[in-house]
């Protein structure tokens, strides 16, 4: 057994885990938090995508102590004080799911694609949700999704700027 | 399904790295970016006693420059290489190839050193290696170092000039600035590995091809440079004739595998059709 200290979700995690296990069943086993799937355990699908510093990445395909020291995000983290994300309200709105099941990972590569590319193209979304499959192919909604919460996080932030700026002022 | 056990070891230094696949031997395998080996793991196609993780060694990370070569640390995520401006203005074709390799999510944590050691023939990294003329320094027991040339690295399917007890530590690139490149893959859904990749960087001189290298993914159980093709873009002006015409020897010496995706016969077709599609790209054609 190998002792891990990992920060997920905003909440510090000390553990004793086995050398083997994914990042994946750590968060799903030990923490609970079911959130985060496992789709094909084959590393194709991206359902179990997460943030690892910031980054996304499929956590069926890292090990949990190379996670040790670091920080993790799930998709029961991207809400705050009960307020959806935008990208989480965009899918609710768009009617991005029909089955569910893909819609933890698509959520958290899609903040990955707009943390990169604030305005993307519809191309540049469907390049960047290629690592994850939706096995209903609703990607026609989930990109309009995407394209949505874009719009909103940029007009959000731009309003954040200007009030800040009238502060300033 | 999950890996058999397995010891974990994170060494912090390449020294200790070296001395733990010492201690280890043919037990040990050796943990990059994982985005290869992790799947082998869990579908117990491998199942070694010890597991040695690069990932905590901060020497291997990183894109430097050294005089005319660039220097790439072997545990460069492919995601730092895209981002790296000194790698798209002095290899861009490395930075082409790699931004087809599988998907964002891998991208960044796969490394190009993991790509280069596990040599898939289907990979993307080799073939950029070796029309770039890419030099591989290995790290060996008691501090020792060799570095060798792309052409001599891959050795078969799998299997590289990096021994029992050495690892790769640093990819040395010639640097080509200036340089066109394009790198061709054909799959027959998104992230798929290349069913053919072609990898070409040109050097233009008034509106004809003064120099050119090209690589080819999965036309045989390595990465293969096509020479032939090479010499005969000499002094060509960058058409679709002149260029169809000096690509028509790029399956010399190939010896490309037959599999669900194709037979060997339409991968040599295939070969031919990218290698003159990769070259115009590269030409700014």
């Amino acid at each position: 057994m190998t002792r891990i200290n990992m920060t997920v979700d905003g909440v510090s995690y000390s553990d004793e885990v086995e050398p083997r296990t994914l990042l994946v069943q750590y968060l799903r086993e030990s923490l609970g938090k079911t959130g985060t799937v496992i789709g094909c355990d084959t590393s194709n699908c991206g359902a179990c995508t997460v943030h690892l510093d910031g980054t996304s990445v499929k956590s069926c395909n890292v090990l949990a102590v190379q996670a040790d020291g670091h920080e993790v995000t799930t998709i029961e983290g991207l809400a705050t004080d009960g307020e959806l994300h935008p990208v989480q309200q965009a899918f609710h709105e768009c009617h991005a799911l029909q089955c569910g099941y893909c819609t933890p990972g698509m959520i958290m590569q899609a903040c990955d694609v707009l943390k990169n590319n604030p305005d993307p193209s519809e191309q540049e979304i469907r390049e960047g949700l290629e690592g994850n499959l939706c096995r209903c192919t609703g990607y026609h909604n989930i990109v309009k999704a995407v394209q949505q919460a874009a719009g909103a996080m940029s007009s959000a932030s731009s309003a954040s700027s200007a009030s800040a700026q009238a502060v300033s002022s | 399904m999950i890996p058999a056990q397995f010891d974990y070891l994170a060494p912090t230094s390449v020294a200790d790295a070296v001395a733990a696949l010492a201690e280890h031997g043919d037990e040990a395998k050796v943990l990059a970016g994982g985005q290869s080996l992790l799947p082998i793991l869990r579908m117990r196609l491998n199942a070694p006693g010890v597991v040695i993780d690069l990932g905590r060694i901060p020497e291997l990370q990183g894109v430097s420059e050294d005089g005319d070569h660039l220097v790439i640390g072997a545990m460069t995520t492919y995601a730092a290489v895209l981002a790296s401006e000194a790698v798209t203005t002095h290899a861009a074709l490395l930075s082409k190839a790699i931004a087809t390799v599988a998907d964002p999510q891998i991208r960044h944590r796969g490394t190009v050193g993991g790509a280069l050691v596990h040599a898939d023939p289907a990979g993307d990294v080799g073939a950029p290696a070796l029309a770039l003329g890419a030099e591989l320094v290995i790290a060996g027991a008691d501090g020792s170092t060799r570095t060798v040339a792309a052409e001599d690295f891959f050795e078969d399917l799998f299997a590289t000039a990096v021994g029992e007890g050495e690892l790769l530590t640093q990819i040395r690139i010639p640097k080509h600035t200036g340089w066109g490149a394009h790198y061709e893959k054909f799959v027959r859904v998104s992230h798929q590995w290349s069913i053919v990749g072609v990898a070409a960087t040109v050097r233009s001189e008034g509106g004809s091809i003064a120099e050119a290298r090209v690589g080819l993914t999965n036309m045989g159980s390595t990465p293969l440079r096509a020479r032939s093709v090479e010499e005969a873009l000499v002094g060509q002006p960058a058409t679709d004739e002149a260029v169809r015409a000096a690509v028509a020897s790029v399956n010399d010496g190939t010896n490309p595998p037959s599999d669900l995706n194709g037979d060997s016969d339409y991968r040599k077709h295939l070969a031919t059709v990218l290698t003159r599609r990769a070259v115009l790209a590269a030409a700014g054609a």
